[in-house]
């Protein structure tokens, strides 16, 4: 009984804020004022979300156009690169994976101003395919890590038996590994999707022009520009957070999986 | 046969291999040298000349008044950040690790906050804790504490510049909402230690009369003084880089009260053109990062072989 009075006190905690976005999005603007934050809305109303729906489909689309891409290619290249992390010993294999890892815990403003200038150089500065690129390459090394970790738990003699058939390197990759890997690509797709659709800095800084830009940066510009009408702007963060939401609802067993390899281990 | 194997091996990471070298190493190096250059405007980059200025552009910063407040910003809302993230994880974790009806929704609800944007986070706790300053800015919760008679615990929440020695209470506001998007992380972490311990030992020490406590500390901590040194770290290294939470909750603030390196580097290379002084800050950044990230990285994969 005592633990969920203790429970019960950390939940409403964590729902309070939850409860004021819902409360908020749902109010038409004239119930926005100082005393009626905290109540219900007293005559819910879309407006909140046909608004904002209206000024961030646009970017809506980009994030889709973005996000679907890049953790398409991001995966792909994962599993093959943990595929010979994980199987393929030779000396110093280690080492190269360190290299490798490295990579997805730096401050990204450490690369950040070589990587406009290069982006500007090869036009692909302000373009989705610019951000796409950006996301493949630095989501390489977890990408590589959850397959790496994932193909360890794969027994090596699966993959030697192949051998012995005569099956090289990529005929056991291809016939043996890939169809086992379906739970591994769940997990990576999961946390890419949930990344890319989330991140902020890449997206600010690569594209400035507001109609390519992906949803967390517009929904920043909504903040900014439109102090008063909170409604919108808490309907427009659900809206932004909805597809990351209903893949941790639909798929949060997986989400977990990833959330778990991304503390490294071994 | 095997050794064709190795090398059809190494030629297939190394097209990634030279990726990384080039846009994690190669640019990290670009960065270092343009923040020991002059490039402090937009004609002298454009200029392509590169003039060595030696360590001047991090003397400036150092002797900078408002990144000596983002360095003290960034100790206190990382010490804060780890420490509430750690202790209330660790709490849920212990609650939750039983057989307990509706345990699994009270995990997703502790857990949800993970899944979304760090900007969606910024977005709803700036709401929250707007402290109401007129017209702009209507009030938050200050308004839920004057109806149910708590008013003397409103608050200027992330605008007040009072401080307790080097410490902003602007940033406490941040602390709590960074600690609510991440400590359902802990949370999982503590709950899948606490799992892996063998139930026969924590029965073991229940025959042996131990009290809770003592099989707390006895049994259960070895076990998760590893996954706590895990936390630490990633959360650590996720504080010292915060951007985007603070970018969009806060912004820098009133006297710099809730201003990270992260947002000084974006508003000096994206705001003011100075790319020498915003590489010089994000350089800093790396190498703290790094102090933190490198050792465990080492250890962790010793510890596979």
């Amino acid at each position: 009984m005592g633990i969920y009075v203790i429970l019960l006190i950390f939940a409403f905690f964590f729902l309070l804020p939850v409860y004021m976005l819902l409360a908020t999005s749902f109010k038409p603007l004239v119930e926005i004022g100082m005393g009626t934050m905290w109540l219900l809305p007293k005559q819910p109303s879309l407006e909140g979300f046909t608004d904002s729906i209206q000024r961030l489909s646009p970017n809506l689309w980009n994030s889709f156009l973005l996000v679907i891409p890049a953790t398409i290619f991001s995966c792909l290249l994962g599993s093959i690169n943990g595929y010979i992390f994980s199987k393929i010993r030779f000396p110093g294999i280690n080492l190269l994976f360190l290299f490798v890892l490295f990579g997805m815990f730096i401050p990204y403003q450490s690369i950040l101003f070589p990587l406009i200038q290069f982006l500007q150089k090869t036009q692909l500065y302000g373009t989705i395919w610019g951000l796409i690129i950006t996301h493949v390459i630095y989501g390489l090394p977890i990408t590589s890590l959850i397959f790496r970790n994932y193909y360890m738990e794969v027994p090596d003699e699966m993959l030697e038996a192949a051998g012995i058939d005569g099956a090289g390197l990529f005929k056991s990759y291809f016939l043996i590994l890939f169809p086992l890997s379906i739970p591994g690509f769940v997990v990576a797709v999961i946390w890419q999707f949930t990344n890319i659709w989330n991140e902020f800095l890449f997206a600010v800084t690569i594209t400035s022009d507001p109609k390519k830009q992906p949803i967390t940066v517009a929904l920043v510009n909504l903040a900014g520009s439109q102090m008063i009408q909170w409604n919108l702007q808490m309907a427009g963060a659900i809206v932004a957070a909805i597809p990351t939401l209903l893949v941790y609802i639909f798929l949060g067993k997986y989400f977990i999986r990833g959330l778990m390899s991304g503390s490294v281990k071994g | 046969m095997y050794r064709k194997k190795k090398w059809l091996g190494f030629l297939i990471i190394s097209p990634t291999l030279a990726v990384i070298g080039i846009f994690v190493y190669g640019f990290i190096g670009a960065t270092v040298r343009a923040s020991l250059s002059d490039w402090n405007s937009f004609k002298k980059l454009l200029s392509g000349e590169f003039v060595y200025t030696g360590l001047r552009n991090y003397e400036r910063l150092f002797a900078d008044w408002r990144f000596q407040t983002d360095m003290w910003n960034t100790l206190f809302f990382t010490v804060f950040f780890l420490f509430g993230c750690l202790l209330i994880g660790l709490i849920l974790a212990s609650l939750l690790d039983r057989p307990l009806k509706g345990g699994r929704v009270f995990q997703s609800i502790f857990l949800f906050p993970m899944a979304l944007s760090l900007v969606v986070t910024g977005t709803v706790w700036r709401w929250f804790f707007a402290p109401g300053i007129l017209p702009n800015d209507p009030a938050g919760i200050n308004v839920l504490l004057g109806q149910i008679g708590l008013k003397s615990l409103q608050w200027n929440w992330f605008t007040v510049t009072d401080t307790i020695g080097p410490f902003n209470l602007a940033l406490i506001p941040v602390i709590i909402a960074a600690v609510w998007q991440l400590s359902g992380y802990t949370m999982a972490m503590y709950l899948a230690g606490l799992r892996a311990i063998p139930e026969s030992m924590t029965e073991a020490a229940r025959v042996d009369g131990a009290n809770a406590w003592q099989t707390f500390w006895k049994v259960k901590w070895p076990f998760l003084r590893p996954i706590t040194l895990s936390a630490m770290i990633i959360l650590g290294h996720i504080s010292l880089k915060i951007f985007d939470l603070v970018y969009s909750m806060t912004g820098s603030g009133p006297k710099n009260v809730t201003d990270m390196p992260s947002i000084y580097m974006f508003e000096k290379t994206f705001r003011s053109n100075r790319y020498a002084e915003g590489s010089a800050i994000a350089v800093i950044m790396l190498l703290m990062v790094a102090v933190v990230i490198i050792p465990y990285l080492i250890s962790t994969l010793k510890k596979s072989d």
